[in-house]
This record gives C-alpha cells, sequence and structure tokens, in this order.
C-alpha cells in the first residue's frame, strides 16, 4: 500500500497488515508520529487494507 | 481494542497506563488533565494577568485555546497572546499568520515582537555570521523578550507550552551538563523564590506527553501537521529528544518516570538553591536580572549582534 510521510514529503510502497507492522518496517519510533486511515486517527492496533489511505505525521516541534 | 470508557474505537493508547481511549474520551482526559495540573500547583489564581507564549505551533495554540476556555466567564482575569517573531524564513512567518487567524477567531488580543525590531537583525541574519548552536542564542534572546515584554504589559504569569517531553528532556540535560542548578528553576511553576523581576512561568500541559498535544491538537482540528523548527535538529536537546525517545518506545512509561521522580526530589533542590537565588544581579547594560554584570543577552547583542 501506498503510505504518505509527512516529515519528508514522501510517498512509500510497503506492505503491512497492522500500523505496528507498518511502523516496524518503516523503521519509525511510534512515540514521535500520528497515523491517520483515511483521514482518521487510529492505534497500532489498527488493522490495514491496500485501499486505505494512510498518512505519518511527525510530531516534534520546537528546538 | 476499544475505549476503556465506552467501547467506542480508539484513536490513542496511552504508553503510561496502556489505556486506548475513542475521541469523545480522550479529549475529555485531557482538559481534565490541564485543569487538574492548574487546580493541584495553583497555576492560575484571581486576579491574575496572563501573557501566554505563542508561536502557532501545537503546544501553546492548544494552551491557548484550554486557557481561554477554562478561564471562560472569570471577569477578573486577562490573557493576552504574545508571540516572537524570531525571523525564520519560511517557519515563522506562516506560524504567525496560522496565530492570527486563530486570535481573531477566538477574539484573543495579540501582540507580536521580533528580533529584528528588539535586535536590529532576525536569527536567519545572525545565523549569517554566528557558528554556535542556533538554539543556543535563539533561547537566550527569546527567554529574554518573553520576559520583558511580560513585564511591560504587566503579567502576573506568563504561560508556556512546554509538555512532559520538554520537561523531561531539560531534566537529563541539565544532568548530562553537570547543571542541576538550572533544574531548581524547572517544574509545572518556575522559579525558586519570588523575585519581581522574572515573571513566573507556568506550565498547564506539565503532565502531557509531546504525542498527546499533537493528538488533541488534530482531533481539535487546530493543525493537521507539526513543523518543527529547521534550526531543531542541530541543538543538544534534539539528541536528548532522540535518545528518550527511543528509552519510551523500548520501556514505556520512561519519560513519565523521570518526572514523576523529578517531582519527588525538586522541593530539595529549590530549598537548596534558595541562596543563589537570593545573590541574582542585574545587568548593568540592560536592567535585566542575570548571573554576571552583564547578561547573556547583552553580551550576543554586543558580541554577535552588533560584530
Amino acid at each position: 500500500m501506498k503510505i504518505y510521510i509527512e516529515k519528508t514529503d514522501e510517498y512509500k510502497e510497503v506492505e503491512a497488515s497492522t500500523v505496528k507492522e507498518l511502523l516496524e518496517k518503516l523503521k519509525i519510533n511510534p512515540t514521535t508520529i500520528l497515523v491517520t486511515k483515511n483521514n482518521e486517527l487510529v492505534t497500532e492496533e489498527e488493522k490495514l487494507t491496500n485501499k486505505d489511505e494512510i498518512k505519518i505525521l511527525s510530531v516534534i516541534s520546537g528546538g | 481494542m476499544v475505549c476503556k470508557n465506552c467501547r467506542e474505537k480508539p484513536v490513542i493508547k496511552l504508553t503510561n497506563s496502556n489505556i486506548s481511549l475513542c475521541k469523545n474520551c480522550y479529549i475529555k482526559y485531557f482538559e481534565k488533565k490541564v485543569k487538574k495540573t492548574i487546580s493541584d500547583y495553583k497555576l492560575i489564581e484571581k486576579n491574575d494577568n496572563i501573557a501566554i507564549a505563542c508561536s502557532g505551533g501545537k503546544d501553546s495554540t492548544v494552551l491557548l485555546y484550554l486557557i481561554k476556555k477554562i478561564i471562560k466567564g472569570r471577569k477578573d482575569i486577562k490573557i493576552t497572546a504574545l508571540a516572537i517573531d524570531e525571523g525564520i524564513h519560511n517557519y515563522r512567518d506562516k506560524s504567525l499568520e496560522f496565530l492570527k487567524a486563530f486570535c481573531k477567531k477566538h477574539e484573543i488580543e495579540l501582540k507580536i515582537f521580533s528580533y529584528k525590531e528588539e535586535f536590529s537583525k532576525t536569527l536567519d541574519e545572525i545565523l549569517k555570521t554566528y557558528k554556535g548552536i542556533p538554539c543556543s542564542i535563539c533561547g537566550v534572546l527569546r527567554r529574554y523578550l518573553l520576559n520583558k515584554k511580560s513585564k511591560e504589559l504587566e503579567a502576573t504569569k506568563l504561560a508556556t507550552g512546554h509538555n512532559l517531553d520538554d520537561e523531561s528532556q531539560s531534566i537529563i540535560m541539565n544532568m548530562f551538563k553537570n547543571n542541576i542548578k538550572m533544574s531548581a528553576r524547572l517544574g509545572p511553576i518556575t522559579g525558586i523564590i519570588k523575585d519581581e523581576r522574572f515573571i513566573p512561568r507556568i506550565k498547564p500541559l506539565y503532565f502531557l506527553t509531546e504525542k498527546e498535544v499533537a493528538t488533541y491538537a488534530f482531533l481539535k482540528g487546530f493543525m493537521d501537521k507539526f513543523n518543527e523548527c529547521p534550526n531543531s535538529p542541530y541543538s543538544y536537546r534534539g539528541y536528548v529528544r532522540d535518545m528518550l525517545n527511543s528509552l519510551e518506545s523500548k520501556y514505556p512509561g520512561t519519560k513519565h518516570a523521570i518526572i514523576t521522580s523529578f517531582l519527588e526530589i525538586m522541593p530539595l533542590l529549590k530549598n537548596h538553591y534558595k541562596k543563589d537565588q537570593d545573590a541574582i544581579k542585574s545587568c548593568s547594560l540592560c536592567n535585566e536580572p542575570c548571573s554576571q554584570e552583564i547578561c547573556k543577552t547583552c553580551q550576543y547583542i554586543e558580541n554577535v549582534i552588533k560584530a
């Protein structure tokens, strides 16, 4: 499935059945991001399909 | 996995308690926690005039919204949004546009002060010649202006959007740099003793993680992306932040544990460093409080900005 990574403004093609598996494959720390599925916030347990629109939003700010 | 309270679909799993919450229950949880922090630590009192440090980022936007909501109907309390325009092209200009619109929508008075007007140069211009860590000079200049402008506004408190991540990073940074004295100035309300040269800083988001604040901002529809300052990755804080996030991922609850254990020793630290606070001088150039003859801001103005 196609994943949008907001921090780097890029799309990646990844196969994963859950958000947890997706983040593990992308080596992204879950404490630093929010994940939306079809524009709704979801937890790491959420199941994914190829039809879903997935975005990964970095929550880091400040200096 | 369902919401612990109502069995709806969850939007977040709290790392500290392993509890999952749906959108409505999470918003209630978040707001209750902010109110409890304000109440437990007496962050807002009768007749307060609160300057709220705002940047247009998620933390200060959430803070602004919630303070306005919490004091609704209180005619004795005044709030003003106070923003500092450092002059960071393509970052601060955008966030301040958002902040202006947000304040207009929520009918909050906004005051913006800039490095360009106050120090004659923007941060971008300063960094053309200054080769140190950007956050070092920027942090000093920003804190100086926030304190100075809060006093000019006759504020009784300066509210900041510091969250649990910020505070746990500060505690660890002070420890790693053998600067534990600085930690005596931390906590939900800052300061060791009352000193009219310092406006007490209050941190209503103290017990909420960066991810929790972002979740609230997203669910309330304030913003759907969270921009990082372009200078932030070069800071020492950036390294400590990454280290703590890595630990948090492997050992959930690490950041909460740092805060909880710090709060246990905080009264001892404040008491221990009371004498040092008494020795705080006033800068011979600008009269702002400092530990040396000339404050760090005036040193930067003379040695970096005017150089």
